[in-house]
């Protein structure tokens, strides 16, 4: 602890008097019963990222079984399995914990001032709930694999000879995994925040965390429901979505979508409030409309409630219904504009530095804009009709989901690294290796809007010739962003055995988890935060000693060395 | 990760969930990240209310697979009807609500500190929801017994077979007599006043089940006695009768129905075209009915899912219920640290409240 | 990141051909170019705020880099009639290109009276479609410019049916029946796909669409009605083999690659071991009752997937098959 004296001239990081997390304790067992939330992230962290390699190799196998019409190596069934276990993996296990769960575990309660999320115990129930799910998923593959698709839909998924319980079982138990998370992350915010985190304080990505949790909360319990419903149905043959028996196969996909499109958001809210935080550290611009962004997490996250029926235009339902939903659609591209807009404005007079996390954050706003962008098309009915289950739609998701969340993913983790590692990575390598991810990524999917608009349906493992150009051209780039994502990877592993130590706080990023040691500490703070507004850049200087970033109180005039930054006074 | 692979296996001394003591020892039950007892009970408060709004959406799916086939087959849901009995249906429901007034009497008791009442009210509540259990293993026994079961399982007959359904039921219930009394006794012997105590209550609640055993099987007896029709337990010679012309009119209700439908939508329905080109009305009439029998069967679907799913809630809430009367015993529970009563009685009233949705929406709706 | 695009763009124009643009196939029928311009004006507007942003994003990078002399201006921290503006800006836009939607939509739902009425059934994993003078076809034959409505169900999963050329696509709903109308305007070969992903052999389950000359479909029609009366039962057996889908599941040679029922070759006459453990002679009756109700004896080491063709086929058609699998020999 010190004193108020030597706080006048740069203000204490937080944690030099203790041990890191890391290093606070050691054996397996202060892992796995740890509940530290930082440890959870951190075990997060490398749990999706495992779950993000398998899906990515099945993503490789299907992109190079489709470089030829015919076929190559993978049976119809084996394709069928292998673009099921894809998306499922993708989805369940990777997509929807990845930022909320592994980032924002780890940073939740460090952004917002407090020792701990709420329910510490459930924290790390939700992690192994997690694991069992995984386990479910792993026991799926070796008792037949699943042919469904990720969509469950019925009555194939009632008539299929493959897995599927164990499948909806292990989605069933990662509901209540991502229900305990977002349960947790509601009331820590809400009940929580330390004296001055006002609600208008509080970082963006809070408040998109926030919002997330609000889905989670309230759209996963109908999965489970779902999930159960399914079960019965094979096991019992209770006939609720049995066409043969009086059922109604459609309301499968109504209540598979009240969750899974604000699944969607669970997605990608996070992924805003990323890049949120980013452009505006690497722009030292306050965010421009904060409360605009703030409001229109919450709107998207509400609105998208609305919504799931534009996934059934063409299944069935009423053109009341299909009307309706597509209105409702609409609505929701204003909120992500908004957003939008606002980076950019945060931009405007700033003074930019492109380093890795910013490179990710504007692949995001280049990236999400076409995602978002042609999510009019399949709002728009008429065209609906058209572009509804061909590959237009899978480009638009994955631009949405790849470009958009994965890509903030990336950003994030690289803006947060040496915070939760304590190691610098190699900028060089690592803004080159978001470059060919970028590329990559554009080459793989940019073409296949091209194939759906042209009438290729997805989930084919054979194809019309007419269609081989842009196939081929879509799985070069699948096999370039491989390798991107590849030396990504090698640049963080090499950060962690080489990496130079990192300073408290690298980027001059203003938000409370940089006033922490790198990494934090055990318990995060040693005293009660002082919360001031974020995103404020003017006392934040440049300290060529540290080769980072310290935070000046009042600003003494006669230190020189510290005049990196703007040297006016805050008010 | 790497920086951790020194080799110990001790837990860290400083991890947080028994830490507590030693940095708050005005308080022991006072997690460490929470500033206040209050900061604390309003974390616990308000997830327990965001918990019941999770419960809420996951019941909500079902009453709208409720809703959906109430609109697009009422018939099934008219046919249902008189396999429900609404007395064994509505005593349940009194019990629930019975037991919602001593869970939150339970909760005062806890503010207060009135340990002795405390303990004495959690076992009623216990001893309510294991009635409750009883009642309903009355009903599932018998409906299997009567063929009344889900979907294309559903076939009526007139007679109960005599299984030993209820018997089978009830093991789990047996079971717990004999565990709990076994460790009543060995509380006793080893004079240790909490464990007898606990294991007590929890004997007592165990046999509360055979009670509700017992309401249920006199019920309908009481009902028919003072009705002067045959109740399902008792008389089945009248039950059959009554089934009898129920599915004589059913029969009849049938072949106009189908009549109806070979006339009005020739084009479009299935059924009514075969029975059109077979120009037997009367064989129609059967398929119909057998239709008619596994629409019945999908309410029934529905019922089981939903008394099911609620079913286990109740088992659920006995058990945290339970793990409240262990530590009321330790006295735990006082003024300042009350918590988890509340946050259980929480979850106990939004067990009742959706049995009293569920009470009307499936046994009422004659 | 242009650079890729202009080269996809270049492999479309390539592949395009002299049919359709780079983004669609040929127009095909009346919907297609209302579709297709809603399209481009969607495309126009997304490309115009794309590119705005875009450029915005690389100029402010440019301009706004960190560097030595340069900081941070000061600059609003919010703008509220800015932020109401391109709020409201675009969300004018959407409500056009909601409307142009849904105006389409509506055209796309309503078919026109009197219109023609093919029956389609999906199965998996073929198509069936029949016309109202009773004949069968595996592919969809269609009169040039007049409304075609097709009332189609499905006999196991659901299914989707999807003509790129016509825009149009509807699932098939087990239990239900499902509607799409459409009228053609260009007499040609299109392809017809099934878009709802429906198990193993979901990306065969194509069939081609032919669009007659004016005054041709009819003479068509009757064609093969009369050839369907005239062929001997065996070859009348080798077609309905070809149109009622048992090509897509049993081979008649010895090659079952993608089969998932076993071959007809040889078979007839002999005795088959069934699922359950009994075995059966493949006669007359055993064929009758496979098609009839072909989960009733499956023969082992095959799953219970076949559909029923209870009311699909006449009494003659399953004769013909009979005799058809009787000629593939023992």
């Amino acid at each position: 602890m010190s004193d108020n004296a030597s706080r006048t001239a740069t203000a204490h990081v937080h944690g030099h008097s203790e041990e890191d997390y890391l290093r606070c304790s050691h054996g397996w067992k202060s892992w796995a019963f740890t509940l530290d939330h930082k440890r959870i992230g951190v075990m997060y962290l490398i749990a999706i990222l495992i779950s993000f390699l398998l899906g990515g190799v099945m993503a490789l196998v299907l992109r190079a079984e489709l470089f030829t019409p015919d076929k190559l190596f993978l049976s119809e069934d084996m394709y069928n399995q292998m673009f099921t276990l894809h998306g499922a993996v993708m989805t369940f296990l990777f997509l929807i914990p990845s930022i909320p769960a592994a980032l924002g575990n780890f940073m939740l309660p460090v952004m917002l001032g407090v020792k701990d999320v709420a329910f510490p115990r459930m924290n790390l129930a939700s992690f192994y709930l997690w694991v069992f799910g995984a386990i479910f998923f792993l026991m799926a593959i070796l008792l037949g694999g699943l042919d469904t698709g990720w969509t469950f839909y019925t009555p194939y998924s009632t008539t299929t000879n493959t897995a599927v319980i164990a499948a909806s079982m292990g989605v069933f138990i990662l509901g209540f995994s991502s229900i305990f998370t977002g349960l947790n992350f509601l009331v820590t915010i809400n009940t929580m925040r330390p004296a001055g985190m006002t609600w208008f304080r509080m970082p963006l990505f809070l408040w998109s965390l926030y919002a997330t949790s609000i889905i989670q909360v309230l759209a996963t319990p109908v999965l489970g429901i779902t999930g159960l419903l399914l079960i019965a149905e094979r096991t019992l043959g209770i006939g609720i979505f049995d066409p043969a028996r009086g059922g109604d196969p459609v309301l499968f996909q109504h209540f598979f979508w009240f969750y899974s499109h604000p699944a969607v958001y669970i997605m990608i809210l996070p992924a805003m409030g990323v890049v949120s935080e980013l452009v505006s550290t690497f722009s030292r611009k306050p965010i421009f409309g904060y409360r605009f962004i703030a409001y229109s997490s919450i709107a998207i996250a509400l609105l998208g409630f609305l919504v799931w029926g534009h996934h059934m235009f063409v299944s069935g339902q009423s053109a009341l219904a299909a009307t309706v939903f597509s209105a409702l659609t609409f609505t929701v591209s204003i909120p992500s504009a908004i957003k939008v807009f606002n980076w950019l404005a945060t931009m405007y007079k700033g003074a930019i530095s492109l380093e890795t996390p910013m490179c990710y954050a504007l692949a995001f706003i280049f990236l999400f804009g076409i995602g978002g962008l042609t999510g009019l098309y399949l709002g728009a009915l008429a065209t609906d009709v058209h572009l509804h289950d061909t590959y237009f739609v899978v480009a638009h998701f994955h631009y949405v989901m790849v470009g958009g969340t994965l890509i903030a993913f990336l950003g994030g983790l690289h803006y947060w690294w040496p915070k939760m590692f304590g190691r610098m990575y190699n900028e060089m390598w690592a803004r080159i290796a978001c470059l060919i991810v970028f590329v990559g990524f554009n080459a793989t999917f940019f073409p296949q809007f091209v194939l759906g608009s042209r009438g290729m349906p997805r989930r084919y493992a054979r194809y019309d010739t007419e269609f081989v150009y842009f196939h081929q051209f879509s799985t070069s780039g699948a096999m370039l962003l491989g390798c991107g994502l590849m030396l990504c990877a090698g640049v963080l592993i090499h950060s962690l055995l080489r990496g130079r130590k990192a300073p408290a706080n690298p980027w001059g990023s203003s938000t409370l988890e940089w006033k922490c040691s790198s990494p934090p500490p055990h318990h995060n703070f040693d005293w009660p935060p002082v919360v001031s507004a974020p995103y404020q850049y003017d006392h934040i200087v440049y300290d060529p000693n540290h080769q980072g970033y310290v935070e000046v109180e009042d600003i003494p005039e006669e230190e020189d060395e510290l005049t990196n930054a703007p040297v006016e006074s805050h008010s | 990760m790497s920086t951790t692979t020194a080799p110990s296996s001790e837990v860290a001394p400083s991890e947080h969930s028994d830490g507590g003591h030693d940095d708050h020892g005005h308080d022991p039950f006072l997690a460490h990240h929470f500033g206040s007892a209050k900061q604390q009970f309003d974390a616990g408060k308000f997830g327990m209310w965001l918990f019941l709004v999770t419960e809420i959406l996951f019941f909500s799916g079902l009453f709208c697979a409720y809703a959906v086939y109430r609109s697009t087959h009422p018939e099934a849901f008219a046919n249902a009807d008189q396999y429900l009995d609404p007395m064994l249906g509505a005593a349940n429901t009194a019990v629930l609500i019975f037991s919602s007034l001593t869970m939150a009497w339970a909760v005062r008791a806890a503010q207060l500190g009135q340990k002795q009442l405390l303990v004495r009210l959690l076992t009623i509540t216990l001893s309510c929801a294991s009635i409750f259990l009883g009642v309903k293993a009355v009903e599932y026994s018998h409906k299997w017994d009567l063929g009344i079961l889900w979907a294309s399982n559903f076939n009526p007959q007139a007679h109960a077979a005599h299984s030993p359904a209820l018997l089978v039921l009830s093991i789990p219930a047996m079971i717990t007599v004999v565990v709990t009394a076994i460790l009543f006794g060995v509380g006793k012997s080893r004079k240790s006043e909490i464990m007898s105590k606990f294991w007590g209550c929890l004997l007592i609640a165990a046999l509360a089940y055979f009670g509700g055993v017992g309401l249920g099987l006199t019920v309908p007896v009481i009902e028919g006695a003072i009705t002067g029709e045959a109740a399902h337990a008792s008389a089945e010679a009248g039950h059959h009768a009554a089934e009898g012309a129920h599915h004589a009119a059913a029969a009849e209700e049938a072949v106009e129905h189908a009549a109806g439908h070979a006339t009005e939508h020739a084009a479009g329905d299935a059924v009514a075209t075969t029975a059109a080109k077979s120009g037997s009305l009367e064989a129609a009439a059967i398929e119909q009915a057998a239709i008619d029998r596994t629409y019945t069967g999908i309410f029934f679907s529905i019922y089981y899912v939903m008394t099911g799913l609620h079913g286990f809630h109740i088992l659920i809430g006995m058990g945290v219920i339970a793990w409240l009367l262990y530590r009321s015993l330790l006295g735990h529970f006082g003024p300042r640290y009350f918590g988890p009563v509340d946050f259980v009685g929480l979850y106990w009233h939004l067990v009742d409240l959706i049995w009293i949705y569920l009470f009307p929406l499936l046994y009422l709706i004659g | 990141m242009s650079v890729s695009s202009l080269g996809i763009s270049l492999t479309g124009l390539l592949a395009a051909g002299n049919d359709g643009t780079i983004a669609f196939p040929s127009q095909g029928s009346t919907v297609a170019p209302a579709v297709d311009s809603l399209f481009y004006i969607i495309t126009a507007i997304s490309a115009f705020f794309f590119v705005l942003i875009v450029a915005v994003m690389i100029y402010f990078v440019v301009r706004y880099r960190r560097r030595p002399g340069h900081d941070v201006e000061k600059s609003p921290s919010h703008n509220t009639a800015l932020e109401i503006t391109w709020s409201v800006i675009p969300g004018l836009l959407l409500v056009y290109i909601f409307a142009q939607g849904f105006l389409t939509f509506l055209d796309m739902r309503k078919p026109p009276e009197g219109a023609y009425e093919i029956q389609v059934v999906g199965r998996k994993w073929s198509w069936a479609f029949q016309y109202p003078n009773g004949v069968v076809q595996n592919e969809l034959h269609l009169p040039l410019d007049r409304p075609v409505r097709l009332v189609m169900s499905s006999e196991d999963v659901i299914h989707s049916l999807f003509i790129p050329a016509f825009r149009v696509k509807q699932d098939l709903v087990p239990g239900r029946y499902s509607k799409v109308w459409f009228r053609t305007t260009k007499p040609g070969e299109y392809r017809l796909y099934c878009a709802e992903y429906c198990g193993q052999q979901h990306s065969t389950m194509v069939a081609d669409v032919i669009v007659h000359e004016a005054g041709e479909f009819e003479p068509w029609l009757q064609a093969e009605v009369d050839r369907m009366n005239d062929l001997p039962p065996a070859e009348l057996g080798e077609l309905l083999y070809q149109r009622q889908g048992c090509v897509q599941c049993h081979a008649i040679d010895n090659n079952t690659t993608g089969k998932v029922g076993p071959s007809f070759l040889g078979t007839f006459g002999t005795e088959q071991p069934l699922a359950d453990g009994q075995t059966v002679t493949v006669d007359e009756n055993y064929i009758r009752q496979s098609i009839l109700d072909p989960v009733s004896q499956v023969r082992a080491g095959y799953q219970p997937v076949m559909p029923t063709y209870q009311g699909r086929l006449k009494d003659r058609e399953i004769n013909a098959l009979v005799e058809f699998i009787k000629s593939l020999g023992q």
